[in-house]
């Protein structure tokens, strides 16, 4: 598979990735080494995945626009 | 009516107008007739100068009217009039007396019915379709989790609520809102300015880029909705950059924004559903990942461990192993002793025959031949001496008989050469023996002829002719002075010497003084 870093992927890439790493590890057919490594890379990806799901903070604001453009932002109250 | 022409033909008391007061009195009696009227027909070419007014045409099978909307009126209008739209106009009629012409003021144009509307939307919906802006190529897939979502819609009513609700329930996102009017004249433009907007943001700037934009509007009358199937919209959602989701209206609306996004909602609702995935649901999916990753690692290990018994147990004792060999061993040594025992008779049987052949008169015969054969060598050998050792004394006998004569002739020349050097040697001895007599004459001589010259030129015979030597106190006195201070004086004469003078003969230097003075 491609080795992208981990801390660059996507959820769903690091998602995926980690889905594939599983099937590797109970498909039972790698080497012993092997599959050490596949567990901490799937731990990685399980730890990297975590971290996205643990940011997720709601954060609503209104666009401030000029001529189309977005200038920027003011918070967005009682929505 | 043809009465009263031929009645006028004639020339007779009727007014005469001129032409500006009989175009103005039409213009009277047409505004006063119809002050406000509403015409349904098909709007024909359209022209919009720059000045901002518009002027159509209504037209139906037979007629045609012409129709003007100034300025401001445009900009008030729902509908637009375009060509081919069947409208009923709202307006007055009025004349252009520049023209000759009659025509009606439009202030306002619906659409005449649902089904008009339909139309024009499909008629749309076809030209963009045609240009490909609904290609399913042009699709993009929505990220399976935005970071930043955008959200097109009106910042007050129900739909933004729906949105936030969702995702917060779901997966509480960064939303960023920008206001737009959802109906009326100025949807359109700044809906389209919003989608544009949101793609011109870069990565990293000061406001976030959305990941995902989502253009939302609730439920309405086609007309409300009117703003989302503008071609302006439609070109901006298809131009997105960012994928789009659309929920503009019911289910059952549709409007031409929907053919152009990424994806299109049923609801608002639906839409933040679309958007994010359900966190929660991810967290049990990510755990049940993790809960087989380790199951899986120790499964791994489990198995081979298992395998690796397995296998031990199967692995035969090691004394089962060395039986088999143990026992080939042990047959083969066996055999070792009597196969060589068989090879050794077999050698044997081989030598036999030879050494048979080998025996003691044999050995003799060689000998003797080899006898012979040295025999011969010898009496060769031994005549070759001979005549060698002939040959030798012969030169030798030779060499002799001329030794002898060499040797007087060097005897005799060596007793010459003697005799030759015992003369030489007594010449020699003679010369030898006069030498020193001739030298010792030759001396003598000169030895009395220097007495002679010596005994000339010293005093003694100075003295002899009559002079003296005057000494005082041992030494010759010259001077007077000198004999004066001397304490003796002794005058010498050729016969000898007489001292003068009181001083005893012990003070001798003084006697020579006097003597040397009467000298003088």
């Amino acid at each position: 598979m491609a080795e992208k870093p981990v801390a660059d992927m996507t959820f769903e890439e690091a998602m995926a990735a980690l889905e594939q790493v599983v099937g590797a590890l109970e498909k039972g057919d790698v080497p012993l080494d092997q599959s050490i490594a596949l567990y901490e890379r799937g731990a990685a990806l399980k730890a990297h995945c975590a971290g996205k799901l643990k940011d997720a903070e709601a954060k609503v604001e209104l666009i401030r626009a000029a001529e189309g453009r977005a200038v920027g932002t003011v918070p967005a109250e009682g929505m | 009516m043809s009465d009263l022409f031929e009645d006028a033909t004639p020339p007779g008391n009727a007014p005469e107008y001129t032409v500006s007061e009989l175009s103005g009195a039409v213009k009277r009696v047409i505004e006063g007739e119809f002050g406000l009227v509403r015409v349904r027909g098909e709007v024909g070419r359209v022209s919009k100068p720059s000045s901002g007014h518009l002027y159509f045409d209504l037209k139906d099978d037979r007629s045609v009217i012409a129709a003007i909307s100034w300025k401001g009126q445009v900009a008030k209008m729902q509908v637009r009039p375009e060509e081919g739209m069947e409208v009923i106009a709202t307006g007055r009629m009025t004349t252009f007396p520049g023209q000759s012409k009659y025509q009606i003021i439009v202030e306002d144009v619906q659409l005449a019915g649902a089904g008009a509307l339909m139309a024009l939307l499909e008629k749309r919906r076809v030209a963009l379709a045609a240009e490909g802006l609904f290609d399913a190529a042009r699709k993009k897939a929505i990220p399976f989790l935005p970071g930043v979502i955008g959200v097109v819609t009106s910042p007050s009513g129900a739909v933004i609520r729906d949105i936030l609700h969702r995702l917060a329930d779901r997966f509480p996102r960064h939303v960023l809102i920008w206001p737009v009017a959802v109906q009326g004249a100025n949807c359109a433009a700044e809906v389209a300015a919003a989608i544009r907007g949101f793609n011109a943001l870069a990565p990293g700037g000061p406001v976030p880029r959305p990941d995902l934009i989502i253009v939302a509007r609730g439920g309405g009358s086609l007309e409300d909705l009117w703003g989302f199937n503008e071609e302006i919209v439609v070109r901006a959602a298809a131009d997105s950059a960012i994928p789009l989701i659309s929920a503009v209206g019911h289910e059952t609306d549709t409007t031409l924004i929907d053919f152009a996004s990424d994806r299109r909602a049923p609801t608002p609702t639906a839409a933040a559903e679309m958007a994010v995935p359900v966190r929660m649901d991810l967290l049990a999916a990510l755990d049940g990942q993790g809960a087989r990753l380790s199951r899986g690692v120790a499964q791994a290990v489990g198995l081979r461990g298992q395998r690796l018994r397995d296998l031990a147990r199967a692995l035969p004792r090691l004394d089962a192993l060395t039986q088999g060999p143990a026992q080939r061993f042990d047959l083969w040594s066996g055999r070792l002793g009597g196969a060589l025992g068989v090879a050794v008779a077999r050698k044997r049987g081989r030598l036999d025959p030879l050494a048979a052949l080998l025996r003691p008169r044999m050995l003799a015969d060689l000998a003797a031949r080899g006898r012979e054969r040295l025999a011969d060598r010898a009496r060769l050998l031994e005549a070759a001496e001979t005549r060698r050792s002939a040959r030798a004394a012969e030169r030798l006998h030779g060499l002799a008989a001329r030794l002898a004569p060499a040797l007087s002739r060097l005897l005799a020349d060596a007793t010459r050469q003697t005799a030759r050097d015992r003369a030489a040697l007594l010449a020699l001895e003679a010369r030898l023996d006069a030498a020193p007599a001739q030298r010792l004459a030759v001396l003598a001589g000169r030895l009395d002829a220097l007495e002679r010259m010596r005994q000339t030129l010293g005093y003694a015979e100075t003295l002899r002719r009559g002079y003296a030597v005057v000494r005082g106190d041992g030494a010759v006195v010259t001077t007077k002075a000198a004999a004066e201070r001397a304490q003796a004086l002794e005058v010498e004469f050729a016969d000898g010497r007489l001292a003068l003078g009181a001083r005893p003969a012990r003070r001798r230097k003084a006697d020579d003084a006097p003597g040397q003075g009467s000298l003088l």
